[in-house]
């Protein structure tokens, strides 16, 4: 039988003990009634069995596409040692560190997890991590509206669809007024924005690279919106960080983000990693374990989950949040894969995606009748005009090898032409030339 | 031990990447980039493993020790699964491949993997569909909030009032609120079950959902469930399963079959994912036949040919609870748990769970306040009452266990119990291991009557003594600065 490690013997001397004749008496409680109308599951399969048929189903995933796919999950390499550590179990099989003096390397990584997220956003708190991007821009509107005490969001339409369509399922059963901001030319309109900000205003929500790709100084939009009382978040990519002006440096009040591409791999959508970091004067609105230095009774330095009268398990309907776990082993593969590349790495890893992704704009600009969107500077993703439907085209890509983008008439009506492009430090110049040649090919 | 930062030596290089093969472009205009680089220390890839690898020393698990934390089924984690979830065909796939005209063909196994999975948990509780969406068990709770708001608001009835006793978990009244719903407590009664008198008070049309878990807290099945499942349903109102103690349950009864309209599982707890250091979970949501149409997009189906592919053409849909289709990693080794285990096994893990948890109670009863002493499920609630009159309160007795080497119990919880120490050893424990543990009890018992000291002094063996967590909350250092 499978991981129990009981024996005959064990069962009937612990049931003597209970005093009980049997484990159906333990069940008694269970009308007979109440008892499962069918239970049809497979019958038990070995190790091997197991292992053969889940590699015969990964068998039928495609691995061999070149990939330049992205939409805000990369596809970037993760260094053996994240691995390794990740694969710790004194890590992987504890549980949140409640008690602390038995869970100090998990309270020591987390707060080294938060210091990194804060160097990397430029603000000055962060907390032990949340579900996924999504949700961490889900959590920032909330802070915003129990901190202003106002129910109106903006958001720009250069923040990736999902994240939006989250946020509105989120919050349909909340009095919450969303404004929704066109893209022009690839970038936030200003004048529609500040049009639409007012002293209603709870927060305005950017991101960083937008979802066309472009790269934006959002300085002067976060300055109208602290005018007009309100607070600005931005959704950021991590990476991108290691070049980017920072959302503390542009003046935003709360910074989430998908950390997926610090170390955590694709794994068909999670799991990922949320992270947030905010101003000082928001950490206890914030959702969601923090994890603090302290000192023990002999003046030692140690660490503790903190702020607990925001969260659940102390407040109830009351809390900050329903939070309860967070993605700690996510956490902990982005504090390992930040720590080993350091400022340096970084910053080399942020180089080579742009440079990359430069010289596949090049190189895709030259086959006629594609365009290049050149309106805005861009990170690692740019958008493309193709002269026939994006859908098509990637369909044919399909066949010669690539996953060549994201078309982006899948989220934007009038854009069926579009298709967005990432290249990550993981395509080559090789790549980057074939993919040219095929799409050549493609259109041809 | 040191942070990583304060091992910091300029000019170590912990990864290099391959030097460019591109020509450089133009860098972007200043004012788009940073002004400073990511102030970060600089190691050497031993510097960065051995600091981790000696943090991960720090803690206790379930693979190093005995781990009763009650509420959270900490049962062994199969080795096999970690393997299966970092296969390159299931690690390196992109979530939007399927999405893209013609990927359906390319993720056709991962597909499979949810599609199935969903099938078996359907099974499992008795319910008609399950959502994998997800991500942790109280992302469920707040999934299953908003597909019972879509329900009521389908119906036009929009109701304002979940109802909750007061021995649940924190996460389901803050669920409830965040989705905008107030919440109603019913008190326990003095047998250890929710007051139905004060139930039947507070239940009218404007109650949206009951909200219960099953086992309750206090480890307890209780034998009225279907009644209350009867009465909430008279009123219009939907039954929410919390399903954090369906350990318990495998095989012996399902939250369907009892009544139960919305299920939230926790396959880290019952289905043996690891519980990660506090995440990643997943927590896939499941609902009777009146619901299925609100579960969010995309749906997964199975196609006539055999193959699977999203839907995303539900127009009374929630919309999206994740930003694909759950955790996809996690939910694979529950997966491979699940078909590994089979009917008999999932039947047997909950059997030696609940036998495993009445041998502490029984062995453990005379030493401790058994407030509710009937036989329980996977977990068995003491109260350390008689041990705090010699002032060894539950904390106490949780810092002696760590000097032992055991993690503690859950403390402190159920609210509704004085001095809570709620004890789940789960199956995967053998009866030496409950045996010594036992043993420490009542060895702790004996000390809070004749040396209390010794007790309230613990911990001495750990890396840090007791903590100031005063200190902490009140003068917040949440990040290192040199």
């Amino acid at each position: 039988m499978s991981y129990v490690p009981h024996t005959k013997d064990d069962i009937s001397s612990m049931l003597k003990t209970i005093g009980v004749s049997s484990i159906d008496e333990l069940f008694k409680d269970i009308p007979q009634a109440l008892r499962p109308k069918s239970f049809n599951i497979p019958p038990a399969s070995s190790e091997f069995e197991v292992t053969q048929h889940l590699k015969k189903l990964a068998a039928k995933n495609a691995t061999h596409l070149i990939n330049f796919v992205g939409a805000g999950f990369y596809d970037h390499f993760i260094p053996a040692a994240v691995d390794a550590i990740a694969s710790r179990s004194e890590f992987y099989t504890a549980y949140t560190p409640y008690q602390p003096e038995c869970s100090q390397g998990w309270l020591q990584a987390i707060y080294e997890y938060q210091t990194i997220i804060c160097e990397l956003t430029g603000l000055d708190v962060s907390n032990a991590s949340l579900y996924d991007g999504g949700t961490a821009i889900y959590e920032a509107a909330m802070m915003a509206i129990r901190f202003t005490g106002r129910n109106k969001i903006i958001m720009d339409s250069g923040v990736n669809l999902i994240y939006r369509t989250m946020l509105y399922t989120y919050t349909s059963n909340l009095n919450v007024e969303f404004v929704e901001i066109p893209v022009v030319h690839g970038q936030s309109s200003r004048e529609e924005l500040f049009k639409h900000i007012d002293d209603k205003t709870a927060a305005v929500i950017m991101q960083n690279p937008n979802f066309f790709g472009a790269v934006d100084d959002h300085s002067d939009v976060v300055a109208e919106v602290h005018k007009r009382g309100a607070l600005a978040i931005a959704s950021v990519y991590p990476v991108s960080l290691g070049m980017l002006k920072p959302p503390g440096e542009a003046g935003f009040d709360i910074a989430t983000g998908e950390g997926q591409s610090l170390g955590i791999p694709l794994s068909f959508g999670g799991p990922y990693l949320g992270f947030m970091a905010a101003k000082k004067e928001l950490v206890r609105q914030m959702p969601g374990r923090i994890v603090g230095a302290t000192v023990d009774s002999e003046g030692k330095r140690g660490f503790v989950l903190t702020l607990q009268t925001r969260e659940q398990h102390i407040r109830r309907e009351k809390a900050t949040s329903n939070i309860c776990s967070n993605e700690a082993l996510c956490a902990l593969r982005a504090v390992v894969f930040v720590a080993l590349l350091g400022k340096e790495g970084l910053k080399e890893l942020a180089e080579h995606n742009f440079q990359k992704a430069e010289f596949a704009k090049d190189c895709l600009s030259r086959i006629s009748g594609v365009q290049v969107k050149r309106s805005s500077p861009t990170f690692n993703e740019f958008t493309v005009m193709l002269p026939r439907h994006a859908d098509e085209v990637v369909y044919r890509m399909i066949d010669k090898g690539f996953a060549c983008g994201f078309p982006l008439g899948r989220f934007y009506k009038g854009l069926d032409n579009y298709l967005l492009i990432a290249v990550t430090e993981k395509r080559t110049k090789e790549d980057i030339r074939r993919l040219s040649d095929s799409l050549e090919a493609v259109l041809g | 031990m040191k942070l990583i930062f304060e091992k910091h030596k300029e000019g170590r290089v912990g990864f290099t990447y391959t030097k460019a093969d591109v020509p450089l472009a133009l860098p972007l205009e200043a004012k788009y980039c940073r002004k400073a680089d990511v102030h970060l220390a600089s190691l050497s890839e031993l510097d960065v493993v051995r600091h981790y690898t000696n943090l991960s020393r720090l803690n206790f698990s379930v693979d190093t020790n005995f781990y009763p934390l009650g509420s959270y089924t900490m049962k062994y984690n199969p080795k096999f699964t970690e393997r299966i979830a970092s296969l390159e065909g299931f690690s390196q796939v992109h979530p939007l491949l399927p999405q893209l005209l013609g990927g359906g063909m390319l993720a056709q196994g991962s597909l499979e993997v949810l599609f199935e999975t969903e099938r078996l948990l359907s099974e499992i509780t008795g319910m008609s569909a399950f959502t994998m969406q997800p991500l942790a068990g109280a992302h469920g709770e707040l999934a299953g909030a908003m597909l019972i708001a879509a329900y009521h608001k389908d119906k036009g009835s929009r109701r304002k009032y979940v109802i909750v006793p007061d021995s649940s978990h924190g996460t389901n009244p803050a669920s409830a609120a965040i989705a905008g719903y107030q919440v109603k407590v019913i008190p326990t009664g003095p047998d250890g079950y929710m007051d139905l008198v004060e139930y039947q008070k507070h239940l009218n049309n404007e109650v949206a959902a009951v909200m219960l878990t099953c086992p309750d807290t206090l480890g307890i099945f209780n034998p009225q469930i279907k009644k209350i499942a009867d009465m909430a349903h008279e009123v219009g109102a939907l039954m929410y399963y919390d399903g954090a103690n369906l350990n318990a349950m495998l095989g012996k009864a399902r939250p369907g079959d009892l009544g139960f309209d919305v299920v939230h599982l926790n396959l880290h707890k019952t289905f043996a994912t690891p519980h990660g250091g506090g995440g990643p979970g997943s927590g896939p949501v499941g609902v009777s036949e009146s619901l299925v149409e609100f579960l969010p997009i995309p749906r997964i189906v199975r196609r006539s040919d055999g193959t699977f592919a999203l839907d995303y053409h539900r127009h009374k849909s929630v919309g999206y609870i994740a930003p694909f289709y759950g955790n996809f990693g996690v939910i694979l080794k529950a997966y491979a748990y699940m078909l590994k285990l089979g009917k008999e096994g999932l039947i047997q893990a909950a059997e030696l769970a609940v036998l495993n948890a009445n041998y502490c109670r029984v062995k453990l009863r005379e030493h401790y306040d058994l407030p509710f002493d009937k036989i329980c499920m996977h977990e068995c609630v003491f109260s350390a009452s008689r041990q705090a009159k010699n002032g060894v309160h539950a904390i106490d007795i949780a810092k002696y266990l760590i000097d032992k080497g055991y993690h503690p119990p859950t403390v402190y919880f159920p609210l509704i119990v004085k001095e809570a120490l709620m004890i789940e050893p789960t199956e995967t424990e053998s009866k030496e291991t409950l045996d010594e543990f036992i043993e420490i009890m009542i060895e702790i018992a004996r000390l809070s009557k004749e040396n209390p000291i010794l007790v309230t002094q613990a911990p001495l063996h750990t890396p840090v003594k007791r903590l100031d967590e005063t200190k902490a909350a009140r003068e917040p250092n949440l990040r290192w600065q040199q």
